[in-house]
């Protein structure tokens, strides 16, 4: 098989992998009616605390659960203002971000010229070794697969579960849900903390597979191009993993893109996911005024008073 | 379980408090950081806060990077008044900088009084149109603004570094993605002698209060507050709440570009694909700090900027990361944003299973 | 025997505002039983205490014979109350299947509820799809989902909150097939309504409240229409205390008028058509929810009304906007005070900017004159005693009869020729409730018109020296209150149909 070919086919999904965390993280908030713009910042906290538990307990699955837990904290920052104290949705946001990445830079200060053992590619007996499919398919780090599952857990909530149901009633009308006498701040709180720490294992990702050092500010604005994915997805699960590898797959091509004779087309060539997630916003809408077909959640940033 | 109840009447005592609390808080939380870190608390504290008004040099580097910030926010505080969530002021800032330097770059070596000026026009209508893409996309089809405007920021960042890499590189340059300085005519003038600071500072500080008398004086600007508090309201006055849509959007757009253009002519110089340094996300923390008042952003982007100055003398004295500044910056604005509701809420701990609570 | 519900004086406040006074009645099982009375008289409260949504101040409820006091509608429902909310709790982007799944406790989506949803509609005859998206439905159809929803959890009081005020007549018939094989079944109903000739049809049971008090429960096949319109509305004396009655020529008019509304709760308008000359108070009367809003929202000028049918001093308005009017000097006083009338955390005196013609002089080449616009806060505040600590208090921080004088008296202050007023005294105390009545005459004894558009009869005929009655969005004309006026306006708010 082309090498080429393969080592393109595993960077797109090294590069998607920590996008589908967060991205399926943020959709489970949207669904519930909560825009999160914390998500970088929740993201670059699981990176840090991801690395600095590897670096000095060696041990991956512990690295892996504090990274969940850091996004979390975060995560419970974020919820209990905008959900109990009812403050400004997008001022918060920003704010966890930037606190996060000060946090973040702050604490790696003292890891920045180390390096950690990396989580490897796994190798499934029989299924890796099989022709084409193998290397192509069988042959990923176990957080890679994890993110496949993860979507496919939050599907399978969303649309087989009772209490996947009320999540997305929620986000629908969060006014009649209550008047039925669901809890939507629970509800919201609770999806918020997996939202953080969905972020945190993404950050995670990008600490411990992706380039095993720690970088000050290494998502690179990646929490954002979540927030981007989630709208071009849709708000469907699934769809998140294929906005993920076009997203991730156009990082990945600009960097071949120069080996292929091609330089300044590059950044336009990376423009094109912000524009199509723009036009598929004005579709959504022109759509859903003549179908009454509603994608995007009907109380998305929209603040709930609970009255009596 | 943590309540809310709504105070019959405005607390005057917390609208004072408030900042105050927050501040305190602020403190008290980065000394126990600093604390937990092993870095000395009362001697970062000083670097932090107080190094950067001692000497002129920090000083007037404090200006230098208070006026991008305050120019931005203001923009940006009409908006949010109006409900428009303008997040793409960083977009709106490269754009500027890539329209006013194209056209200094166009001029270059033609020497005038008026190239500045042109420079910055384009910049405020290059910004202007950025922004207008939002308020097209909203007042036609109702799309949420905070989505279009980041995505036009990652647009607007790729064409910066599209533009510097191939139309506007140094000819002279070795390849480097950089365009060439901007000649005399194109660069801003000084302020204040053996300083940065330049006339960017004297124009937002002026902006500053015409955006006050205009919004407490100019019916146009009234209405801008009120499409925000009660649409239905503005309604029942006549008032269109397109015109508040578009209105916001070109303001804080042009505003945004023209400081871009500014810190291109200015501190840097130049154009290059890092200029857009994140004034544009953290000016919505200055407009917030700042409860959206155009004279108060002259001192919430004064406090900013007194928090970068004194991050990167952090950085020097004690080898502290940079970004120190915006654990400052994310927590002040949470307890801000957190005792602020105390001027409208009291915050009752009950532990009664009440009918009707959740 | 034992009743399916007994409530026994059941007394509950808001504030200052009295919502249910002692009330105490029964409801029998297997019975329709409705509860009757304007806006305003108590059913919403009374209904949302029954449903676990509030609790009550005082009294008690008794569920077949034992105690029963919710404390949210979970526990509402596990006893077996059902309610079908007015404007609905659907869920647009869910299926019908989803729907009512979310409505029902310890039920999770599956085939057999889909089986189980199907039975239950040809059961009741009320024909839905469930799969279908419920934002694709019809109001009709959409109630029609309410209702299984609540049917499925096996209820024994279904309560339904004005069920056919959306409804065409033949989907009405429909829903009362249902309702009687309901209570065939065992299944009491609570039929909240205004509508006097659809409860006459089918319930048998009834309870009038006014006022938050009850006034009585009876049989509505057994009295007369007019008996029961007096019970509900109350005797009302027609006084005229108007001085000075000069009438000049026609100063506005609307001219058929045709509205569909955008909104699926909405009344669409037909066919409006109404006089006023100079000098003349013309009225309004009707039970919320006719049609008032729309029309007011017309007239204000929030939505634009089809050309030439608003003529106003000769001039076509339809199309001009409420800034526009004023200009002309039509002036406004909407029913909703926070948020539409008034910005409630803005001051009074920003608060008089919303209604600013060129003549107040409050703006010179859109400049504002703060001293001018302070002047006339302080006037009205003064004229028509304000009580407020000064004038730039919030808006919010004020009673409602303050604050309803306040924005009575920005208006006119601008000695209107046409004044438009809705709800001229809801939720004010009497005192300034007087004030009000008294500045509206004045105004018109000086020549100018006022249209008041109200559900208080007793204000409109005090003030009014002509009436009409609007009813499902059509307008009457004008009602010879020589005649039986009283009787005819009765009838014509409580559903009879307007020719």
């Amino acid at each position: 098989m082309n090498e080429l070919f393969i080592q393109i086919v595993l960077g797109i999904s090294i590069a998607s992998t920590p996008l589908i965390f967060a991205a399926i993280g943020e959709l489970v908030v949207e669904r519930s009616g909560v825009l999160n713009l914390g998500v970088e910042g929740m993201m670059i906290v699981g990176a840090i605390t991801g690395f600095a538990v590897q670096f000095h307990y060696n041990n991956v699955v512990l690295a892996v659960l504090a990274s969940i837990v850091a996004g979390m904290m975060l995560a419970t920052v974020f919820a209990l203002l905008t959900q109990v104290l009812l403050t400004n949705h997008v001022a918060t946001g920003l704010a966890l971000t930037l606190f996060g990445l000060g946090v973040s830079a702050f604490w790696g200060r003292t890891y920045s010229k180390v390096t950690v053992d990396r989580i490897d590619a796994i190798s499934i007996p029989g299924l890796s070794d099989l022709p084409v499919v193998g290397p192509l398919v069988f042959s990923y780090d176990p957080l890679f697969y994890l993110s496949i599952m993860a979507v496919s857990l939050v599907w399978y909530f969303l649309n087989k579960t009772k209490k996947g149901l009320i999540l997305r009633a929620i986000g629908d009308n969060h006014d009649a849900a209550h008047a039925i006498g669901h809890k939507v701040v629970r509800y919201r709180f609770l999806a918020i903390l997996f939202g953080g720490a969905m972020a945190g294992l993404g950050g995670a990702y990008l600490s411990l597979v992706q380039v095993p050092i720690w970088v000050e500010g290494m998502t690179a604005g990646r929490g954002w191009i979540a927030l981007a994915l989630v709208v071009f997805a849709s708000w469907q699960p699934f769809k998140v993993i294929v906005g993920a590898l076009i997203f991730g797959g156009i990082s990945i091509l600009q960097l071949h893109a120069q080996g292929f004779g091609v330089n300044v087309d590059a950044q336009y060539l990376s423009m094109l996911p912000y524009l199509m997630t723009i036009i598929v916003l004005v579709t959504l809408r022109v759509r859903s005024k003549s179908k009454s077909d509603r994608v995007m959640p009907h109380c998305l940033g929209k603040v709930f008073h609970s009255t009596q | 379980m943590i309540r809310l109840q709504t105070r019959t009447n405005n607390s005057n005592a917390m609208v004072f408090l408030s900042p105050i609390l927050a501040l305190t808080l602020t403190a008290l939380s980065t000394f126990f950081i600093f604390f937990l870190a092993g870095v000395d608390g009362f001697g970062a504290f000083y670097v932090l806060f107080i190094e950067p008004l001692s000497t002129k040099y920090n000083f007037s580097e404090m200006l230098v990077k208070a006026a991008p910030l305050m120019m931005i926010a203001l923009g940006l505080s009409v908006g949010f008044r109006a409900g428009v969530w303008n997040i793409g002021a960083e977009g709106q800032y490269t754009v500027g900088a890539i329209v006013g330097g194209a056209v200094g770059l166009y001029f270059y070596e033609v020497e005038g009084f008026w190239v500045l000026p042109l420079m910055s026009l384009a910049a405020i209508v290059g910004g202007m149109l950025y922004a207008g893409i939002a308020a097209f996309l909203r007042t036609k089809f109702q799309v949420n603004e905070i989505l279009v405007t980041l995505m036009l920021t990652y647009v607007a960042i790729l064409l910066l570094s599209a533009m510097v890499h191939g139309p506007l590189r140094d000819p002279d340059g070795f390849n480097f993605p950089e365009s060439r300085l901007f000649h005399d005519s194109a660069t801003l003038p000084i302020i204040w002698e053996g300083t940065r600071v330049h006339i960017g500072l004297a124009l937002a500080v002026i902006f500053s209060f015409l955006t006050y008398f205009w919004i407490k004086k100019h019916i146009s600007g009234v209405q801008i507050n009120i499409s925000g508090s009660a649409p239905r309201a503005a309604k029942f006055a006549g008032f269109d709440e397109n015109k508040a849509v578009w209105t916001s959007l070109l303001i804080s757009g042009g505003l945004a570009g023209l400081a871009g253009l500014l810190e291109a002519a200015g501190p840097v110089g130049q154009l290059v694909p890092h200029l857009p340094t994140g004034y544009g996300f953290t000016a919505i923390i200055v407009a917030f700090l700042a409860r959206l008042n155009p004279l108060g952003i002259i001192f919430s982007s004064l406090l900013i900027a007194l928090t970068y100055i004194g991050g990167e003398n952090a950085q020097i004295t004690y080898d502290l990361p940079s970004s120190i500044t915006s654990i400052f910056q994310g927590m002040l604005l949470f307890y801000f944003l957190a005792c602020d509701v105390m001027i409208r809420h009291k915050i009752i701990f009950s532990f009664s299973k009440n009918i009707n609570h959740e | 025997m034992k009743y399916q519900l007994e409530l026994n004086g059941i007394s509950k406040s808001f504030g200052p505002v009295q919502a249910n006074n002692g009330i105490s009645f029964a409801i029998k099982p297997g019975s329709i039983h409705a509860l009757l009375g304007e806006n305003g008289a108590g059913k919403s409260t009374l209904v949302k205490i029954i449903y676990g949504s509030v609790g009550p101040d005082e009294g008690s409820m008794k569920w077949y014979g034992d105690s029963f006091s919710p404390n949210n509608p979970f526990e509402a429902r596990e006893k077996g109350v059902a309610m079908v909310f007015q404007h609905f709790s659907l869920f647009e982007s869910l299926t019908v299947a989803e729907n009512i799944v979310l409505g029902l406790d310890d039920v999770g989506l599956n085939d057999s509820i889909v089986n189980k949803i199907e039975k239950y509609s040809i059961q009741y005859g009320l024909s839905i799809n469930p799969h279908q998206v419920v934002g694709d439905l019809s109001v009709g159809q959409r109630q029609r989902v309410e209702i299984v929803r609540c049917l499925m959890q096996n209820p024994k009081l279904l309560i339904m909150d004005e069920p056919t005020s959306v409804l065409t007549p033949n989907e009405v018939t429909d829903l009362f097939v249902t309702l009687r094989k309901l209570a065939e079944d065992g299944c009491a109903i609570l039929y909240i309504s205004h509508k006097l000739e659809e409860v006459r049809q089918i319930c048998k049971h009834a309870t009038i409240l006014r006022e938050g008090k009850l006034i009585k429960n009876c049989n509505p096949q057994e009295h007369s229409k007019d008996e029961i319109a007096e019970m509900m509305i109350g005797k009302k004396i027609i006084k005229l205390t108007r001085k000075n009655i000069k009438h000049g020529e026609e100063i506005f008019s609307i001219n058929n008028l045709n509205l569909s509304s955008e909104d699926m709760f909405g009344v669409n308008l037909h066919d409006i058509n109404l006089s006023v000359r100079k000098g003349s108070i013309i009225g309004i009367a009707g039970v919320a929810g006719n049609g008032q809003d729309e029309l007011m929202r017309m007239l204000i000028g929030e939505d634009r009304a089809p050309h030439s049918t608003l003529i106003f001093k000769g001039k076509d308005i339809s199309k001009l906007n409420s800034h526009q009017r004023r200009q002309l000097s039509m002036f406004f006083v909407p029913e909703e005070r926070l948020g539409h009338g008034a910005v409630p955390n803005m001051g009074l005196d920003e608060n008089m900017l919303l209604s600013r013609p060129s003549s107040s002089r409050m703006t010179r080449n859109h400049i504002i004159d703060w001293n001018q616009v302070r002047r006339l806060a302080k006037d009205v505040i003064e004229t028509f005693n304000v009580l407020t600590p000064s004038v730039s208090a919030e808006a919010q921080s004020l009673s409602g009869g303050n604050l309803q004088k306040f924005m009575v008296g920005r208006e006119l202050i601008q000695s209107p020729e046409l004044l438009i007023i809705a709800q001229p005294t809801w939720g004010v105390d009497p005192g300034s409730a007087n004030k009000i009545h008294q500045a509206l005459t004045d105004l018109a004894d000086q020549g100018s018109s006022i249209l008041i558009i109200s559900q208080d009869l007793d204000e409109i005929l005090s003030l009014c020296e002509q009436v009409h009655v609007i009813n499902n969005g059509k307008l009457s004309p004008s009602v010879d209150m020589e005649s039986n006026g009283l009787e005819t306006i009765s009838q014509l708010m409580l559903g009879a149909s307007i020719q």
